[in-house]
């Protein structure tokens, strides 16, 4: 692990029972408020390195930053589990991950703790965040989840395993397994489906034949609920009831947060082919960074020597990572065969 | 010692492993109250608890992937795949999932899991209940591959599989359940993973097999034996890693390879070892390295005359065997 820490993290937000269903402190406001507007610096960053040539590949989470930071902000970021998606880059930045590691990925650097440069960007993880590694297929990880919330209660341990899919990962059948298992055995999983409309160019009319995925949650005899993701601090509100149902041993809860895609699917893709004009036209309404500002500024918690402090430290630790990550090395080849399996010597 | 058949051999090494390692967990179907449908999970739910011993639902990718889970976050899952037959829906779990996330995190996250499975024909099952499976699992880098014949590898291999830190498939021949008995240890020991073993050892042919087949290769080694042909017999037992070095050692001490699997000929395992032998082993040749498999129809066909027909016996190996040697 190389990436250095290139801001004070605030303190892990641990869930306290006897504040369920308090606003969060205008404190708390301010710190979902600076990952949501991180996330999205990190995410434009990754566009301009791929732009400019350095970065082969950008999967982005634009337009999701309201989902992840509500979401993950609800768990005890040490004690929790996060099972990401390729689109959790405020999920991963809430959870502890830092901008540089983000970018070590990015540039497929050999310091990337994610996977050393193995995986294309996108595919976090990391044990020392509790992240679980990802990969490409879509919802097998939901099984994962479930696996890693049947360990915690099998070993008394408490952790809450929140875990992130799009709606299109939902008409894979690991979806139906992972939801129905976790259900069967009240589970402390928690389901954050961020539905964006779309599964590349797929539209979600032709993915279900429902208006939403929670009506899915019925099917299991578990509550299934849908928030707007750009009010962060509703997404909050839900995130913390279905973590405090999942911590009491109530079981799972499938939470849809409906998002807008504000990127092509991928620096691969170009949506111009199966969204309107005017459908993109409209999208900014959606935006989480423009919703919750205005928000938070209606209420007065975001003031503006605030809101420039917040985006002058984002700009610093966006700028230091990026930099650590471009100076970092390349792997070598020869390195390429290790950890196929454990090897004795390397330690675990 | 004690005289065991190769099913009670399988359930004593869970049993014993539950009892020493309170982080190890059975799932699977039919797993807990019946004990399995072939029974080598009898009584362990009863000894260890419904939360170690789990009926799942009727979902093979569900089983793999939440065993993966449960092994990330600190426990020893032992799954089982009741019939190998059905093994395909977690496919994607085993192969993009288990088998890659050591490589994939660069060794931060590991998977000591097991798959149990049982294989193969020769019981009446016709397409769906006797598949031999392992070509499509030896071939993925990141798994390993296991196959006993004998009632105390199954046991010494299962141990050291469950102690293993990566993903292992554990192929069980389902008609060696009940017919196939053996001297077991009573005292804790480990078979280790990966090397091969001479089960007898012979002058004028190697045949390497696994599994049901070393049964029936033994068996062909008595008859030939008769007839003055000196067979050696590799039990290969472990697929992936394999022992290319035993192999070789065989070969260059018989000059001559029959390979024997009852799984499907074209691009099965035997392909493998045959090329290992023609690469590495060219000069010791006196005859080409081949091949005695299944027949090249999707599965075994279910009346008695087809299941004959597909299913390989010692008398169709010492066929083989006559034709090499003679070579």
């Amino acid at each position: 692990m190389s990436a250095k820490e290139t801001t004070t993290r605030p303190s892990p937000g641990r869930d306290d029972r006897t504040r369920l269903g308090q606003e969060p402190t205008p404190d708390q406001m301010l710190e979902m408020y600076y990952y949501v507007c991180l996330a999205r610096a990190v995410d434009e960053r990754m566009w301009a390195l791929q732009r400019s040539g350095k970065a082969a590949f950008v999967i982005s989470g634009q337009g999701h930053e309201g989902a992840q930071v509500g979401t993950v902000y609800a768990l005890d970021r040490d004690r929790d589990w996060l099972v990401p998606f390729y689109r959790s880059v405020a999920a991963v930045l809430m959870k502890g991950m830092p901008p540089a590691e983000i970018f070590l990925i990015q540039l497929g650097r050999d310091s990337d703790p994610s996977s050393g440069g193995r995986q294309m960007p996108g595919h976090y993880g990391h044990s020392r965040h509790k992240i679980l590694s990802t990969s490409s297929p879509v919802a097998t990880q939901l099984l994962h989840a479930a696996g890693i919330a049947y360990a915690a209660k099998v070993r008394g341990t408490g952790e809450v395993c929140l875990t992130e899919l799009g709606e299109g990962s939902t008409s894979e059948g690991d979806f139906h397994e992972a939801l129905n298992f976790a259900s069967i055995h009240r589970l402390a999983v928690v389901f954050v489906v961020e539905n964006n409309g779309y599964a590349i160019s797929v539209p979600v009319s032709k993915q279900m034949a429902v208006p939403n995925v929670s009506a899915r949650a019925a099917g299991y005899g578990i509550p299934g609920v849908t928030v707007d993701g750009s009010r962060v601090l509703q997404v909050y509100a839900a995130a913390r009831q279905a973590v405090a149902r999942a911590r009491s041993g109530e079981g799972p809860t499938l939470l849809e947060v409906i998002v807008p895609r504000l990127t092509a699917h991928s620096s691969d893709d170009r949506q111009e082919k199966y969204r309107s004009t005017e459908e993109l036209a409209h999208l900014p309404e959606h935006d989480p960074v423009r919703v919750f500002t205005a928000e938070l500024r209606e209420r007065g918690v975001l003031t503006p020597a605030k809101e420039q402090e917040i985006r002058a430290q984002i700009q610093l630790e966006v700028d230091e990572g990026t930099e650590l990550a471009e100076a970092a090395p390349l792997p070598d080849p020869a390195t390429a065969t290790r950890y196929v399996y454990f090897e004795p010597d390397a330690g675990t | 010692m004690a005289d065991k058949r190769f099913l009670d051999a399988i359930h004593d090494g869970l049993y014993e492993e539950m009892a020493r390692d309170a982080s190890i967990v059975l799932l699977g179907e039919d797993v807990g109250k019946k004990g399995g449908v072939f029974g080598v999970s009898e009584g362990l739910y009863e000894a260890f608890g419904e939360a170690r011993v789990i009926d799942t639902p009727l979902a093979e990718s569900c089983i793999v992937g939440v065993a993966i889970g449960m092994s990330v976050n600190g426990l020893r899952p032992v799954a089982e795949i009741q019939f190998a037959d059905f093994i395909h829906p977690a496919f994607d779990q085993i192969l993009s999932e288990a088998a890659r996330l050591r490589f994939r995190s660069r060794n931060d996250f590991g998977c000591p899991i097991v798959i149990r499975t049982p294989y193969g024909g020769g019981v009446h099952g016709a397409l769906y209940h006797s598949q031999s499976i392992e070509a499509f699992y030896a071939h993925i880098p990141g798994l390993k591959v296991v196959v006993p014949y004998t009632p105390a590898d199954a046991k010494g291999l299962l141990v050291a599989a469950i102690r293993d830190p990566d993903p292992v498939l554990f192929l069980e021949h389902k008609k060696m359940y009940r017919s196939i008995r053996g001297e077991v240890p009573e005292s804790e020991f480990t078979v280790p993973i990966g090397p091969a073993v001479v089960r007898r050892p012979g002058r004028d042919l190697s045949i390497f097999a696994y599994g049901l087949m070393t049964h029936e290769a033994l068996g062909a080694a008595g008859q030939l034996q008769q007839e003055g042909i000196e067979v050696e017999i590799v039990d290969v037992r472990t697929l992936r890693p394999l022992d290319t070095k035993t192999i070789l050692e065989s070969v260059a001490r018989t000059n001559r390879a029959l390979i024997v699997h009852e799984d499907n000929r074209f691009a099965g395992f035997g392909a493998e070892i045959a090329a290992t032998i023609a690469e590495e082993g060219f000069r010791y040749l006196d005859a080409p390295p081949t091949r005695l498999c299944g027949p090249d129809v999707p599965a075994v066909p279910f009346s008695q005359p087809f299941e004959d027909w597909f299913m390989i016996s010692a008398e169709k190996i010492v066929h083989a065997a006559r034709a090499v040697v003679a070579y």
